[in-house]
């Protein structure tokens, strides 16, 4: 790809004499010749750029991506909503793609006041009043949140519902080897709620999802009571969808609440890169891992924004701090605020509205019809178990051939107790009465 | 005569942005009943979630978001953009981060619907395609770095670097080693010591020489049995490489420590000199720096980890594997487990591996070689004014000192920072390394025209010489004057902690 470097030939012969040098190579005498690569590399040759981008298409004919020819019912962390065209513009316009971190707050101003109104936005949905600027995704935010609360704590135990998303679990198990928190897992029930253990002396967390994993609303309540009788922090993973319709986790009582911020409006990006959301009460904010952007005035006397509370951060705090993130989503973070200031208050109720509607004609059809066993549990917003005889994985790919992505198999890394031979089925907002009519009578078909 | 070549954008290619009034938050905007547009109708007749869910966990009220039209809504993210720098709009000479530019086809091969829409637990017979590129790309860093497996999962730098760290301490544990520490230079960045600390291991920062470089000798010192390995980044973020460094390897090694590569200098050395040459077993990269990915406004990044082959079963899992009968997941046999949602940030490689086919192998190599020129091409214009912290050769980067120019005029890097923004210019990074004092770190990248090069040493020189006058010196206590804000109250900030709309009195 000639011109992504400018320079001609003269110039680069003109900057080595300027040097006194007399070919690129000498720029490396730093190097031993021992440690120099005395070959190219062992890579294609360069090509146009309308021929990579051919490429790429030919690769992307090898994915079946959603859409009308495969109609998604799959959830399971990532979920096929609605992108409207203003956000994707607006997140797309090169000054917030191609800016980095906001350093110098003078030049900043158009990415640190996207992210303060990301920060309000988060904070309102999540119902603590203190939001970072993004994290990675939400299982780093549950490994930062878990790490807060036994620096908070000074504890090292642990219970997780196994109704946090089992791959967030496999990734907060991970990071607790380094720091030696214990991870315990308290099992769910048949009707998909967690059971507690007896014993929670020393407790620095407990972690519920809400809804959880298999999209069932959980007694948070209870949690709660549980939290405050050890002493220790509640962590709610929520769906920052469900939260149109339900009570904040804040106003449940979360100490700190954590999400996966895909369904705000990112793509389904063979899932990345999405957004890590994180919320804590004000009392907790010297903990708080990541970005934090705070209103403040320039000389002028104007409103301006600023990164704050930097002291906290890996940069000044090096081995003492109690998190390493520098990168995060900064970008999906901006994009998830556009996309919510464009549903405003009754787009983002109505998205709430017709998820439920939507699962519940489904789940209604499917009874009706007699497929499988529905598991509503206390109450399910766009996502349920449906338990099946037959394999769910071949049901998947039986159902693949049809035109459907049915859901995610419950199986291997993702099985769930007492949930055993279940498909996890999402609807949102997208699917039609006609699509699930659909859908219904392929299931019935392949289940045959 | 041939006219002069201007510099890209003129001298002052940030001057688009408007100054002076603040834009106010979309909240301020909104009017109650206003709305963007209207939702699909699905057919579906609403139901009330009382007959669904537990009515006790409904929300009393609906959430209060802004209510703006689309327009407004587009006028104001099309203000802010107006208030923000970036590297479209201009030069970016941000030390430790090259920010080079992003060529738009990655763009392009960004939004290809087999590309984005793609649901990351679909069967694995659904996407073969997104496996073949993770696959690819592996391949493509194996082959720079000189090392035998890669993961594409770490979501960015840091987190590449606890994953390391974990590899290092599987391994280690997997040999029944007793380890505790971790040795750092002392002008590594935060990031090494804060993910040593969360891998379990004690930091231990090893002093440079006065060159700028690892002392070997004084490193000698500080190695024992305990020692799980050594973080370093080559070229080190002085700019300098570590020449020493088959010493430094062979030292490691000597008590079965491992030798972990931060790979923020990459962009030095792709095509010219491996990591795993000079004894690295570990190594990470960033995408959104040596591999010309956006980096968002702070993120998203990616940092794929390479490892040498003894190190290859410990790597974290879902791994795209290929078979015989096309692409598959698996989990490595002794894997340290799963590290992000599902295979980490892939739509930032795709841009990666873009880019790195379009460049080919031979691209690369001279992609580095022009960065490398860029930087001491730039550091000799400026070192009249500007003494380099250390005189050789530089890599891609350098770093220099105003310690004398504050001394003399009270102007501090800071201050030449900011008279840099009213240039045009985004600033070179300030205070760091922290073993250099009042440090500017600068990185011009290989995407810069000379003639860009030019018209910023002669910003920064112009800068210099106003410090000489007193008057001049003084003003410059308030720069900037020219951008969106001026001087922005950072200790402000931090006592009135205002980080919401609601929290505002």
């Amino acid at each position: 790809m000639s011109g992504f470097t400018p320079h001609t030939q003269a110039e680069i012969t003109s900057m080595l004499e300027f040097l006194s040098l007399s070919s690129l190579d000498e720029l490396y005498d730093s190097i031993p010749q021992a440690l120099l690569l005395s070959r190219s590399l062992n890579l294609p040759e360069g090509r146009s750029e309308v021929e990579v981008i051919e490429e790429f298409e030919d690769l992307a004919a090898r994915n079946s991506p959603v859409s009308k020819e495969l109609l998604c019912f799959a959830g399971g962390g990532a979920y096929d909503h609605d992108l409207y065209a203003a956000t994707k513009a607006l997140g797309s316009r090169s000054e917030f793609v191609t800016a980095y971190t906001p350093y110098q707050p003078e030049v900043a101003q158009g990415v640190l006041q996207a992210l303060f109104e990301y920060q309000t936005m988060v904070s309102r949905l999540s119902g603590l009043a203190i939001t970072n600027a993004s994290l990675y995704d939400g299982s780093s935010a549950l490994v930062e949140a878990i790490n807060l609360a036994c620096a908070r704590t000074k504890r090292s135990r642990v219970i997780i519902s196994e109704g946090v998303n089992p791959s967030w679990r496999e990734v907060a198990a991970t990071f607790s080897s380094g720091p030696g928190h214990q991870l315990e897992l308290a099992h769910l029930d048949s009707s998909g709620c967690t059971i507690w253990p007896a014993n929670t002396s020393e407790v620095a967390a407990f972690v519920v999802a809400y809804p959880n994993f298999l999209g069932l609303i959980e007694e948070i309540s209870a949690a709660r009571q549980l939290a405050s009788a050890a002493g220790a922090l509640l962590i709610v993973a929520y769906d920052p969808i469900a939260t149109s319709l339900l009570k904040s986790p804040g106003a449940l009582g979360a100490d700190v609440a954590v999400a996966e911020g895909q369904p705000l409006g990112i793509p389904l990006s063979f899932g990345g890169p999405y957004l890590g959301l994180f919320s804590t009460t004000l009392e907790l904010v010297r903990y708080l891992p990541g970005r934090l952007v705070g209103e403040t005035l320039d000389t002028r006397g104007n409103r301006a924004y600023v990164t704050t509370l930097r002291a906290r951060e890996q940069d000044i705090r090096r081995e003492k701090a109690s998190s390493n993130v520098c990168t995060n989503q900064t970008l999906m973070a901006i994009w998830a605020a556009i996309q919510l200031s464009w549903l405003g208050t009754s787009g983002y109720r109505e998205i709430g509205l017709k998820c439920l509607s939507g699962r519940a004609y489904l789940t209604d059809s499917l009874k009706r019809r007699g497929v499988g066993e529905v598991r509503l549990g206390r109450g399910s917003f766009r996502e349920f178990p449906l338990t099946i005889e037959k394999s769910p994985s071949q049901v998947v790919e039986d159902m693949a051939s049809r035109g459907f992505l049915a859901g995610v198999a419950l199986e291997g890394r993702l099985a769930i107790s007492n949930f055993d031979s279940s498909l996890l089925i999402a609807v949102t907002e997208k699917r039609t009465k006609s699509q699930i009519d659909s859908f219904v009578d392929a299931l019935v078909e392949v289940l045959k | 005569m041939t006219p002069a070549i201007a510099p890209a954008g003129g001298k002052a290619s940030s001057i688009p942005m408007m100054g002076g009034t603040p834009e106010p938050t979309i909240f301020d905007l909104s009017v109650a009943g206003r709305r963007c547009g209207t939702l699909r109708d699905t057919g579906i007749e609403i139901i009330d979630p009382a007959s669904q869910l537990p009515p006790e966990y409904l929300r009393d009220a609906p959430l209060e978001l802004a209510e703006v039209s689309e327009r407004d809504l587009v006028g104001h993210y099309t203000r802010l953009t107006h208030r923000q720098f970036s590297v479209d709009l201009g030069f970016y000479p941000l030390g430790s981060c090259t920010m080079k530019y992003n060529p738009k086809l990655a763009d392009q091969v960004a939004a290809i619907p087999g590309i984005a829409n793609v649901h990351p637990l679909a069967p694995v017979s659904l996407i073969q395609g997104w496996l073949e590129i993770c696959c690819t790309l592996e391949d493509y860093l194996t082959e720079i770095t000189g090392m035998a497996a890669a993961t594409l999962a770490p979501a960015a730098g840091a987190q590449g670097e606890l994953t390391g760290l974990l590899i290092m301490e599987a391994y280690h544990r997997s040999k029944g080693n007793s380890k505790t520490k971790v040795l750092i230079p002392d002008s590594a960045h935060g990031t090494n010591p804060a993910s040593v600390t969360l891998a379990g291991y004690r930091a231990v920062t090893v002093p440079s020489n006065s060159r700028g470089l690892v002392d070997v000798e004084a490193l000698a010192g500080f190695v024992d049995e305990e020692v799980a390995g050594i973080m370093l980044t080559n070229p080190n973020t002085v700019g300098l490489f570590e020449a020493e460094i088959a010493e430094i390897a062979a030292l490691i090694h000597s008590v079965d420590g491992l030798l972990y590569y931060d790979g923020a200098t990459l962009n030095a050395i792709v095509g010219v000199a491996r990591p795993g040459d000079m004894g690295f077993d570990i190594v990470h990269s960033n995408l959104h720096k040596t591999f010309a990915t956006p980096h968002g406004g702070g993120g998203p990044g990616s940092g794929p980890v390479a490892v040498a082959a003894h190190l290859a079963k410990f790597l974290p899992g879902p791994y795209p594997v290929r078979t015989e009968n096309g692409f598959d997941v698996a989990y490595p046999e002794a894997s340290i487990g799963r590290v992000h949602s599902f295979f980490g940030n892939a739509v930032v490689y795709a841009r990666a591996l873009a880019f790195m086919k379009a460049l080919g192998g031979d691209g690369l190599a001279m992609m580095s070689r022009l960065a490398v020129l860029n930087a001491n091409y730039l550091k000799a214009k400026i070192a009249p004014y500007y003494p380099a912290a250390y005189e050789t050769t530089c890599m891609h980067e350098f770093v220099v000192t105003v310690a004398k120019i504050k001394k003399d005029s009270g102007v501090r890097a800071l201050d030449i920072a900011k008279a840099l923004l009213d240039e045009g210019f985004h600033a070179p990074t300030v205070y760091f390394p922290l073993i250099v004092e009042e440090a500017l770190m600068i990185e011009p990248t290989e995407t810069e025209s000379r003639q860009t090069l030019d018209a910023f040493a002669e910003s920064l020189i112009e800068i210099a010489m106003r410090t000489e006058d007193s008057d001049a010196a003084a003003s410059m206590h308030d720069a900037p004057s020219k951008t969106p804000a001026s001087r922005v109250d950072e200790a402000r900030a931090a006592r009135h902690l205002v980080t919401s709309v609601d929290a505002r009195n």
